[in-house]
């Protein structure tokens, strides 16, 4: 970490972060461009995004990727949590480290293979496609994400929280609530900030599992596009990197936060 | 016949066939796999006994508590409670609390609450529940720290956050496992009466574990010496002291020194045992050696007299030379190197602020003892 910076470091940070994020600001710097041309620019304005909200369409769509998000991070909040409790509580019951594959794969499942099969399952038992599947689909996949990030604090979780809980007389499932929830609610919250930009950025699961009137954002900006970019849909894209920005800073403060908690009861631990 | 240490007890249903245990371990055993941590254990604990469980690291300790608080189920045996059998109570159902030995406090909650915590349960109305949190916090003299959560207390803080938070609900049952350990001596010593003030006046059983046997001597009105998941033996504390059953136990309360020898009786309930150290009178209590056995005399170090000149009349003398001399201010510890190479420790009361001649280094000495003085031991 005591390397100096030399020319070469900073080239090479210089050109990475450039890599990475070049694309991005260009895209926020034409979001607010007075021209109709995107490449053109004529002037700051921000008339793009008075029109975007005009745009009946956009808004529709932009309103069932908030409700998708909002429902599918909740319940894979809720199940994901489970699942982790489980499988870092019963360490030996038959059959956990097929369990354990099972809900870590989805992680590593090509989104294409994702959406495809839960298409065909759709498919199979008949059930309509529209609102719904897409939120389910989006629970599916976002489901072992909180399920990774709630173990890996689970696993640091100290048993004896709980049982003195239950010594102190709360029912097991009330011991849970009480002290188990809170003391690893920052890393549910993330696994909740986590399952909600996955799924406010999802173009391929989406696409498959959607159905008539079920468009969300991603999709309905794709199929603008192909049409060819306008300033308003840079607008869209503007405000969804912000809202996705802001959701993974939030995330990670609360990790960095539990964190730096634990180092310093660890301290205090030892410096008894 | 004289009876042991100098405390008449009032208290002593273990001696009354008829008291009714209040806890009972009949034929415990708890293995974790194929890991045996307490065997074929039997233990009776009567109501309002302070019952101290002392013995070394791993021995079992932890485990026989979480058993009783209900957070391990026994392998084989029964636990009764009260004359209930406890197999299959939850342990929000039991009425015990345990001090955990990690203190287990809530870090989401104000010392406050976690002391309130177990009252809210009951649902302890309000007012009622602030004076007693208010209580608790005076007796682990945390008053000013009621506010802090637990990350912002010393270790110390921390283990009298715990002891309060188990103690304020008032069990029928308290099972503290290492609950002064990290107290500095005084606040130990303090915390150590105020608990037995406690006891007295809510008439409450406890059960406590403790690396600390002057702690233990101290409390309690019986302890059991652990040692690989069995009780080796259970006593008073001054039975414990005065007549422990094993060269084990000896060791393992106070400071003793331990005289090998091959038996021979000498009548009237005595025996001499003849050894590398020489000829040891020591009189025996109860299964006297058999002749030719190899046996152990245990003795105190206060209990050994000694002097410059050869005792007139001791039954019990050998002559040694001073080795190392300890001053602990209350007393003065002695060792004495005996012509067989064992040192044997003496101790003296310092009575006097000013001695004259005091016995020095490498000096001859007799050391003395009387054969009621020690205890015989067979294993
Ligand atoms: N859940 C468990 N699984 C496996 N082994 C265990 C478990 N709990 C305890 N043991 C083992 O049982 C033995 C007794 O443990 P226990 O915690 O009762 O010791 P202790 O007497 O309380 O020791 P200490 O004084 O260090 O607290 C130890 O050897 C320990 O490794
Ligand atoms: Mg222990």
């Amino acid at each position: 970490m005591n390397a100096r910076w030399s020319w070469f470091n900073i080239t090479s940070v210089v050109f990475g972060f450039a890599f990475l994020y070049l694309p991005i600001v260009l895209l926020v710097i034409y979001s607010f461009n007075e021209s109709r041309l995107v490449t053109v620019w004529a002037g700051f304005s921000t008339k793009w995004y008075g029109e975007l909200f005009r745009n009946q369409g956009l808004l529709d769509a932009a309103w069932v990727t908030v409700r998708v998000a909002f429902i599918s991070a909740t319940v894979a909040t809720v199940l994901g949590t489970l699942a982790a409790v489980s499988l870092v509580r019963f360490t030996r019951f038959n059959g956990r480290t097929l369990f354990t594959g099972m809900v870590y794969a989805p992680l590593v499942m090509p989104e294409v293979i994702t959406g495809l099969s839960l298409l065909l399952l759709f498919v199979s038992i008949n059930f309509a496609r529209g609102f719904w599947t897409v939120t389910l689909a989006h629970i599916t996949f976002s489901l072992c994400f909180v399920a990774v990030v709630v173990q890996s604090r689970l696993v640091t979780f100290d048993r004896s929280l709980e049982e003195a809980a239950q010594d102190l007389g709360c029912p097991p499932f009330q011991a849970f609530m009480k002290v188990t929830l809170p003391v690893i609610l920052p890393a549910v919250i993330s696994g909740w900030m986590l399952a909600f930009t996955l799924s406010l950025d999802d173009l391929v699961i989406a696409s498959f599992t959607s159905g008539p009137g079920a468009t969300t954002l991603p999709m309905k900006i794709y199929s603008q596009v192909r049409l060819g970019v306008t300033p308003e849909i840079n607008a869209v894209c503007t405000i969804l990197i912000g809202v996705v920005s802001v959701g993974v800073i939030i995330a990670s403060i609360l990790t960095k936060t539990r964190e730096v908690q634990r180092q310093r009861d660890e301290q205090a631990a030892f410096a008894q | 016949m004289p009876s042991l240490g100098n405390i008449r007890r009032s208290f002593a249903p273990w001696e009354d066939p008829a008291a009714k245990p209040y806890i009972s371990f009949q034929n415990v055993t708890k293995r974790f796999g194929t890991f045996t941590a307490v065997e074929n254990l039997s233990l009776n604990v009567y109501e309002r006994e302070f019952f101290s469980l002392l013995g070394p690291s791993g021995c079992g300790k932890t485990t026989l508590l979480r058993m009783l608080a209900g957070f391990e189920e026994p392998t084989e045996g029964e636990l009764y409670l009260d004359g209930q059998p406890l197999k299959g109570v939850p342990p929000h159902k039991r009425p015990v609390n345990m001090m955990f030995q990690s203190y287990a406090l809530f870090p989401h909650m104000t010392v406050a609450d976690n002391i309130a915590f177990g009252l809210k349960q009951d649902g302890m109305a309000k007012p009622e529940r602030d004076e007693r949190v208010a209580q608790m916090l005076k007796l682990v003299k945390l008053e000013q720290f009621a506010g802090r959560k637990p990350h912002q207390l010393s270790g110390g803080q921390r283990q009298r956050v715990a002891l309060a938070r188990s103690v304020a609900k008032r069990p029928k049952l308290l099972i503290l496992d290492e609950p002064l350990g990290a107290l500095d001596k005084k606040l130990r010593e303090e915390t150590q009466f105020e608990l037995m003030d406690l006891q007295q006046e809510l008439g409450l059983t406890f059960m406590i574990v403790t690396h600390d046997q002057e702690e233990a001597m101290t409390m309690s009105d019986r302890i059991a010496v652990m040692d690989k998941g069995v009780i080796v033996q259970t006593g008073t504390p001054a039975e414990i002291y005065e007549a422990p059953n094993s060269r084990y136990v000896a060791d393992f309360i106070g400071s003793v020194n331990i005289l090998e020898g091959k038996v021979t009786p000498a009548g009237e309930g005595r025996i001499v045992l003849d050894g590398p150290d020489g000829r040891i009178t020591g009189a025996v209590r109860d299964g006297a050696p058999a002749t030719g056995e190899t046996a152990w005399f245990a003795i105190r170090p206060e209990k050994i007299e000694i002097g410059r000149t050869p005792p007139e009349g001791a039954v019990n003398r050998l002559e040694g030379e001073v080795w190392d001399i300890a001053y602990l201010g209350d007393m003065t510890i002695i060792n004495v190197k005996l012509a067989s190479g064992t040192v044997v420790q003496a101790a003296t009361l310092n009575r006097f602020r000013l001695v004259e001649d005091p016995i020095g280094y490498e000096e001859r000495v007799w050391l003395s003892f009387n054969p009621d003085s020690g205890v015989v031991l067979r294993s």
